[in-house]
């Protein structure tokens, strides 16, 4: 088994995502970028479990999957707050934290 | 004390030798082995009233009642078992000693424990009988009061104390007891203490007897020293009988112990407060009259009789300070009833008459007669006190010539116990006064008339001031029973009988003014069958070695008849001047008297100054706040002044003067300028810049720290490549 193709895939993709949360000013793009990572970590743990034949590395990519979702459910939730405030998903705009 | 009985029984176990012979390690049956409970009852209803009572039905006197009512038990038991202990033992009998380990300072062991012999048994009766039927009383005289509960609580302490001062059986334990009994009498006499005369009489109270508690505390420390370091009161005793105490000692410790005798019972010249303290409810005066707090001193007396015995060389003597304070104060005590109005004072200065009695039988040497009018006074006086409340109840006022008179008609019940026991303390024949008040005139050993009567000394004075205190003691009573229940009603409203609740211990007490004479006929009265003569005597003097050998009287026909002729002289001037001119006069006018217009006392002279030295209570009241107190106070409040100011003011000031000059130097120099300036400012200043510096870092824009965070993982995660490939 070739493992450098998958470890490949998942930073390309890990970039990508990187690029998405820092670059777009959509909330939701930049939620979607989040599980991008989040995914690109998945390939990672269950190319790494069955590279060592470990059952291991599967399991914990169930539980990151478990934990994304409801991480997107607040973060859908926030966003929806957000604009239901600012008629916005805009994030440059959200900057009350100022100092 | 709730341990006395167990460690009694470890040493009986043990076999050890205790100090007071074998009768202290024998049980003496259960209810003088467990004496202890008579005064833990009460104690804890007081504790238990006091914190729960006002929640309980009743409002707690259910439960004091119930507790006094334990302790009438447990007292009448331990008659009953004292009395069968007293005939099995034929030679003398040996009091029961009960101890346990109290503390242990400087290499003495001080004990604490009860002592049961005639004396104390007799006692625990007496108090528990008329603190029971007090508090039975109280509930309907009291009743709607707004210190019920706390009222009712205190009478339970001052039983107890009392209890546990007649059990004690060492003089550190007799101390606690005394001191107790006088802070429970300060708390009832101020018991209404919103009006200013309550709460002084209650303060006046307390104050005279301080005066007298530094003589106890002197003799008792006087006691401990002479007779070799103890303060067990059977040791004590124990070698003075056996001549081991020096007798300048015993001198001293006996007038120290006077003087508390004195402020306690109401001896001459210290008996001021025992008027005041009328300003009590009704009730208390009861209690304290008849039960408690001034018997005190005349039961202590009895307890440490050796003391005074050797101490006063009362045998063999004809005079001496014990009999003569007595004597004194029997007559003028009396003396002083006369002119008071208020129903109550007239029995106060009664009472200080009758003291007078017993401490005056103590000093000629006639102990059983002491103790026997303690016994019967006890219930006469208690029955005249409730029967003044019962009174006072329905005219509501104290006064007998403003508000009384004519009441035997509306209050028949009250008039019929009040006369008994107003003939019971008068001491005709056959009430219980008589016996006491005749056996007390026999004891002082004065009477020559046919054979004499033989006492421990010939104290003719003695017998002639009693003599004249029974007549005067019969005039002052008729007066109080013409002005209060005879003529017309010179009151407003409309009095009425008292309720079951009151007229029951009114009975019950004139029941016992009646009999209570028959617990001790004399030896020899051929009208008694042989086998019931002395029976008082007998069961409550004692017969061991902690006891003097005290010689007894012998009763005379020809004294007894005199002294009942006396008194009944007495009884006659006052009804043919109160119930002849008085009454005559009265229904004359149609106005109803209290003194004929034209009497004596008006007409000046010798009568007008006596009777304005009587009103003034021979100006001891006066001698004592006017001259003493003023003398005292004034200067000494002016040199307290002068010093306060000077002295200690001016260290004050100076002291003062410094620390804020210093504080400025501080102030001005240390605080302004380096603390402020540098520390505090400085601190400030620089977060001020630093703070300037980084707010630009906080743009509040979510991407742009998510960039960093990033950033600073990637530097972070070269970092640690760098690490695991190195």
């Amino acid at each position: 088994m070739i493992l450098n193709q998958f470890l490949l895939l998942a930073a390309i993709l890990f970039c990508i995502g990187v690029y998405g949360v820092l670059a777009r000013r959509n909330g939701i793009m930049v939620l979607m970028s989040v599980e991008i990572i989040l995914n690109s970590v998945n390939i990672n743990l269950v190319a790494f479990g069955a590279f060592r034949d470990h059952v291991a590395g599967e399991v914990f990519a169930l539980f990151v999957i478990a934990v994304a979702a409801a991480e997107v459910g607040i973060g859908l939730a926030i966003v929806l707050l957000i604009y239901r405030n600012r008629r916005s998903i805009d994030l440059t705009e959200a900057d009350l934290l100022k100092g | 004390m709730g341990l006395l009985a167990a460690p009694a029984s470890l040493v009986a176990a043990a076999a050890e030798p205790v100090a007071h012979g074998p009768s202290s390690v024998d049980s003496a049956g259960f209810f003088l082995d467990y004496a202890w409970l008579i005064p833990l009852l009460p104690a804890l209803s007081f504790a238990g009233i006091l914190l729960f009572g006002k929640r309980m039905k009743g409002k707690g006197s259910a439960l004091g009642i119930a507790a006094v009512g334990g302790s009438l038990f447990l007292a009448l038991g331990a008659a009953v078992t004292w009395i069968g202990h007293r005939d099995d033992s034929h030679e003398g009998v040996q009091a029961v000693h009960r101890t346990v380990g109290w503390l242990r300072s400087g290499g003495i062991e001080y004990d604490a424990g009860i002592l049961l012999d005639g004396l104390s048994v007799m006692m625990l009766v007496v108090v528990t009988a008329v603190s029971f039927l007090v508090h039975v009383y109280s509930t309907d005289y009291v009743a709607g009061d707004v210190r019920y509960t706390h009222f009712f609580a205190f009478l339970s302490l001052f039983t107890a104390a009392m209890l546990f001062f007649v059990l004690s059986d060492n003089l550190l334990q007799m101390i606690v007891g005394w001191e107790l009994v006088g802070v429970c009498s300060f708390v009832l006499i101020g018991h209404w203490w919103e009006d200013q005369a309550n709460s002084d009489a209650a303060l006046k109270a307390f104050f005279t007897n301080r005066v007298g508690d530094v003589g106890l505390l002197v003799g008792v420390s006087v006691l401990f020293f002479a007779a070799g370091g103890t303060f067990d009161t059977l040791t004590i005793s124990e070698r003075i009988n056996a001549g081991e105490v020096s007798h300048a000692a015993l001198v001293a410790a006996s007038l120290c112990l006077l003087a508390a005798v004195m402020s306690k019972s109401g001896q001459f010249v210290l008996h001021t407060w025992l008027p005041d303290a009328m300003a009590g409810p009704t009730p208390v005066s009861a209690l304290i009259h008849a039960a408690t707090m001034v018997v005190a001193g005349i039961f202590m007396v009895a307890r440490l009789y050796p003391v005074f015995w050797e101490g006063m060389s009362i045998a063999g003597s004809s005079i001496n300070v014990l009999a003569l304070v007595g004597a004194v104060t029997l007559l003028f005590g009396g003396l002083l009833a006369f002119t008071q109005n208020d129903i109550k004072k007239v029995l106060a200065y009664s009472t200080v008459s009758q003291l007078g009695y017993m401490v005056m039988a103590l000093g000629v040497g006639a102990w059983t007669a002491a103790m026997f009018h303690l016994f019967t006074h006890a219930f006469f006086k208690a029955c005249l006190f409730l029967g003044s409340g019962s009174v006072s109840h329905a005219v509501h006022s104290f006064d007998m010539k403003a508000d009384m008179g004519g009441l035997r008609k509306v209050m028949p019940h009250t008039y019929r116990t009040f006369v008994v026991a107003t003939i019971a303390l008068m001491g005709l024949p056959p009430l219980a006064g008589f016996w006491s008040k005749d056996e007390i005139l026999v004891g002082t050993g004065g009477w020559g008339l046919l054979g004499g009567t033989h006492g421990n000394g010939s104290y003719t004075l003695m017998l002639a001031m009693g003599m004249l205190g029974a007549a005067v003691t019969a005039a002052y009573m008729t007066r109080v029973v013409y002005l209060t229940f005879f003529g017309t009603y010179r009151g407003h409203g409309h009095p009425h009988e008292s309720g079951p609740r009151i007229l029951g211990p009114l009975y019950v007490l004139a029941f016992f003014a009646v009999v209570a004479g028959l617990f001790n006929m004399p030896k020899g009265f051929q009208l008694w069958p042989e086998a019931w003569q002395e029976r008082f005597g007998h069961y409550v003097e004692p017969v061991a070695g902690y006891f003097p050998a005290i010689g007894h009287a012998k009763p005379s026909w020809s004294l007894a008849v005199a002294s009942t002729l006396v008194a009944l002289g007495g009884a006659a001037l006052a009804w043919r001047y109160y119930f002849r001119r008085v009454e005559g006069r009265s229904t004359a006018s149609g106005r109803s008297f209290t003194e004929v217009p034209d009497g004596p006392v008006s007409r000046g002279g010798l009568p007008r100054a006596v009777h304005t030295t009587l009103a003034n209570k021979y100006y001891f009241d006066h001698l004592y706040t006017g001259v003493i107190v003023k003398a005292v106070k004034g200067p000494l409040a002016k040199a307290t002044y002068w010093s306060n100011q000077r002295v200690i003011d001016g260290v004050v000031n100076e002291a003062g003067r410094r620390s804020v000059a210093a504080g400025r130097a501080v102030y001005d120099h240390i605080d302004q300028g380096l603390i402020d300036n540098v520390i505090v400012d400085g601190s400030g200043r620089a977060s001020d810049a630093s703070g300037e510096g980084l707010r630009t870092m906080q743009t509040g824009k979510v991407q742009q720290y998510a960039a960093i965070l990033f950033a600073a993982a990637t530097v972070l995660a070269g970092i640690f490549i760098l690490v695991l490939s190195l």
